[in-house]
């Protein structure tokens, strides 16, 4: 009989998650806190931080700002992203492997570096103002690869006769892609709708260099660190998001996992 | 109307290249109507190209095919007289038996209740009624490869495509799908083109076999012919086993030659149509059944090759035997029936024999360059 015992590969383990996710929630304790500054011990427990924040007419418009550019930028990387995929799984592409290369480059390139490129570009050489139309375009960019990528797995595990199959049932291309290919990739266009969305929400960088007047919610929090006071309005909105962000993402993989079970070969 | 029945479909040097892979190369003849023909060949040899480009998801690199007078290469999928029925079946996983089976007759303009009846039908005949409201992945094997059979069938299609239907099931399920098969499509009359690379299968099914490998047809002939009549060395050896004895014609009298086969003598054996002369390289095939086992040395037959039983294995009914005949580079496998074995007769390994056969139960293969 062995016994059950935690060892070290489990000590480590366990070691590794707290200081991992520890910080992260120090961040809804203290928003629950009855007291301006970020320290032990607790004083009592309130949610007028989280009244507060309700009634911050500033941070409910860069909560608005926020959405309406997160929004539509995950519709659009997601359209982006599903014609790319498809064009990559379906066609023998000549420069696959470069293509997908170069669409995932925004991802290890640093935001810093492409919010003050983009940044140059847009002021110096076309002499666009900034607005939330500029931050759009650049959470775009960095949104697509995480689409291209989701939805590129979910193509490639679609057995490629169904389409065929329909077309052969005598439906053109066009409604084989909405009654066969579109409900079958659903679950993963939902999970990049999800992804995209999170990302883009939660982006700081190339919001902070592309956005004019109307600042995201990020971009606000930044701008309120200055001022001691509005600490704790920061740290419940914070809270907020650390949990929308998670549920999100965790429903986005849910369903890029599952889904509609595919029909693979029998008995092989 | 008797011509056009014979040429219902029709491929006329069609070719299909892949970059420099020849995956289908000057393919010619002809299909007819309500026949349940077979494309049969080893995996490569390019016969679901073949299909495919009958289906309309190839297009020919050059050549036309021709279905009920109609020239097929303009024509996409969805508009030709035809319907397949795929190696994975296909059934569309997000919709349920009964949505499968209505799919393609959404253009159709039925009513809603005409829809309905027919679908039920579609399912009453596949023996899946009750079945209509469940998904693919609740179906076995069996039932999925009936779905795709019925979905294709209730859109009436000219010709019915099948890509290996039976592959993925297990052997007893296929010998019942044969039979089921086979009886559908004399009730429906469709003509069926089927892939297969079972040549058994194809055998037990079809009307007539188009036998392919490397992109090419050998032979288009009825499975007896081209078990009894094979054309070629290949399609010899594809179709059931076969022994070669290669060797010169040293004459032709009327429609018999006599070929000098080395070490096995002079053999005897029809000519068959095949154009031939003295001098020429020539191979005579006979099947493993059709010999005769003497444990004498044989009196006044024609074709008697002495050899000795290398190895014998015993199936009940019958026993398989090698023998090996000196000079020969390949033993020669013989098949009897064991009418009239009993327990007490001896072994047979390691004993001389004379390999014996009826001169018109072998066939003479022209050689290749000879």
């Amino acid at each position: 009989m062995r016994r059950r015992s935690i060892g070290w590969l489990e000590l480590y383990g366990l070691l590794f998650i707290a200081l991992l996710y520890g910080p992260m929630l120090l961040l809804p304790l203290f928003s629950f806190n009855d007291s301006l500054y970020i320290a032990f011990p607790f004083k009592g427990f309130t949610v007028k931080w989280y009244e507060a924040m309700v009634q911050d007419s500033a941070l409910l418009a860069a909560l608005r700002n926020s959405l309406s550019v997160a929004i539509p930028v995950s519709i659009v990387s997601t359209a982006f992203g599903l014609l790319t995929a498809k064009a990559l799984t379906r066609f023998r592409l000549p420069g696959r492997r470069a293509i997908v290369g170069l669409i995932m480059v925004p991802l290890v390139i640093p935001f810093i570096i492409l919010g003050i490129a983009l940044l140059t570009t847009l002021r110096k050489t076309f002499d666009v103002p900034l607005s939330l139309w500029t931050v759009a375009a650049g959470h775009i960019l960095i949104c697509l690869p995480f689409s291209v990528m989701v939805l590129i797995s979910r193509l490639e595990g679609f057995d490629r006769s169904l389409e065929e199959a329909s077309l052969d049932l005598g439906e053109s291309a066009w409604s084989t892609f909405w009654r066969i290919t579109f409900p079958i990739v659903l679950p993963g266009v939902v999970s990049s709708l999800l992804m995209c969305f999170t990302a883009s929400f939660d982006e700081f960088l190339i919001a902070f260099f592309l956005s004019g007047d109307g600042a995201t919610l990020p971009v606000f929090i930044w701008s309120q660190l200055r001022f001691p006071q509005k600490l704790p309005n920061v740290l419940a909105l914070g809270s907020c998001i650390l949990v929308l962000s998670f549920l999100l993402i965790a429903i986005a993989e849910k369903l890029r996992r599952g889904g509609i079970p595919t029909e693979k070969h029998s008995g092989f | 109307m008797a011509s056009k029945d014979n040429s219902f479909i029709s491929l006329q040097g069609v070719a299909k290249h892949f970059g420099s892979l020849r995956a289908v190369e000057d393919v010619t003849f002809d299909i007819k109507r309500g026949e349940f023909f077979s494309l049969l060949g080893p995996s490569g040899c390019g016969k679901t190209t073949l299909l495919r480009m009958l289906a309309g998801f190839e297009v020919p690199s050059s050549g036309e095919i021709y279905i009920d007078g109609q020239p097929m290469s303009a024509v996409p999928p969805n508009a030709r007289p035809t319907n397949m029925v795929f190696q994975s079946y296909a059934i569309f996983p997000h919709l349920t038996v009964a949505q499968n089976i209505a799919y393609g007759l959404r253009k159709k303009g039925l009513s809603k209740a005409e829809l309905a009846d027919t679908v039920e039908q579609a399912l009453q005949r596949i023996r899946l009624g009750g079945y209509g409201q469940r998904l693919a992945h609740q179906l076995s094997g069996g039932q999925r490869q009936r779905v795709a059979l019925a979905r294709a069938l209730v859109c009436r299609p000219k010709v019915l495509l099948l890509d290996e239907p039976l592959a993925a099931l297990d052997k007893k399920l296929r010998e019942e799908m044969q039979i089921e098969l086979r009886q559908l499509q004399r009730s429906v009359g469709i003509t069926f083109v089927f892939v297969t690379h079972d040549q058994e299968e194809a055998l037990a099914l079809s009307d007539r076999i188009a036998v392919m490998s490397k992109g090419r047809t050998l032979q288009v002939d009825s499975a007896a012919r081209l078990y009894e009549a094979p054309s070629c060395r290949e399609v010899a050896g594809f179709i059931g086993s076969m022994n070669f004895f290669d060797g010169t014609v040293t004459d032709v009298d009327g429609d018999i030659a006599t070929v000098d086969a080395g070490s096995a003598g002079a053999l005897r054996v029809p000519v068959n149509g095949h154009a031939t002369r003295r001098g020429a390289k020539a191979t005579v095939a006979v099947r493993p059944e059709k010999m005769e086992i003497a444990w004498q040395p044989p009196q006044g037959v024609t074709n008697s090759v002495a050899g000795r039983v290398t190895a014998e294995a015993y199936f009940g009914d019958r026993s398989h035997y090698h023998v090996e005949v000196s000079g020969l580079p390949h033993h020669i496998a013989v098949a009897l029936q064991n009418s009239q074995r009993s327990l007490d007769t001896t072994e047979a390994r390691g004993r001389r024999v004379w390999l014996t056969w009826p001169v018109e139960s072998s066939v003479l293969l022209p050689q290749a360059g000879g």
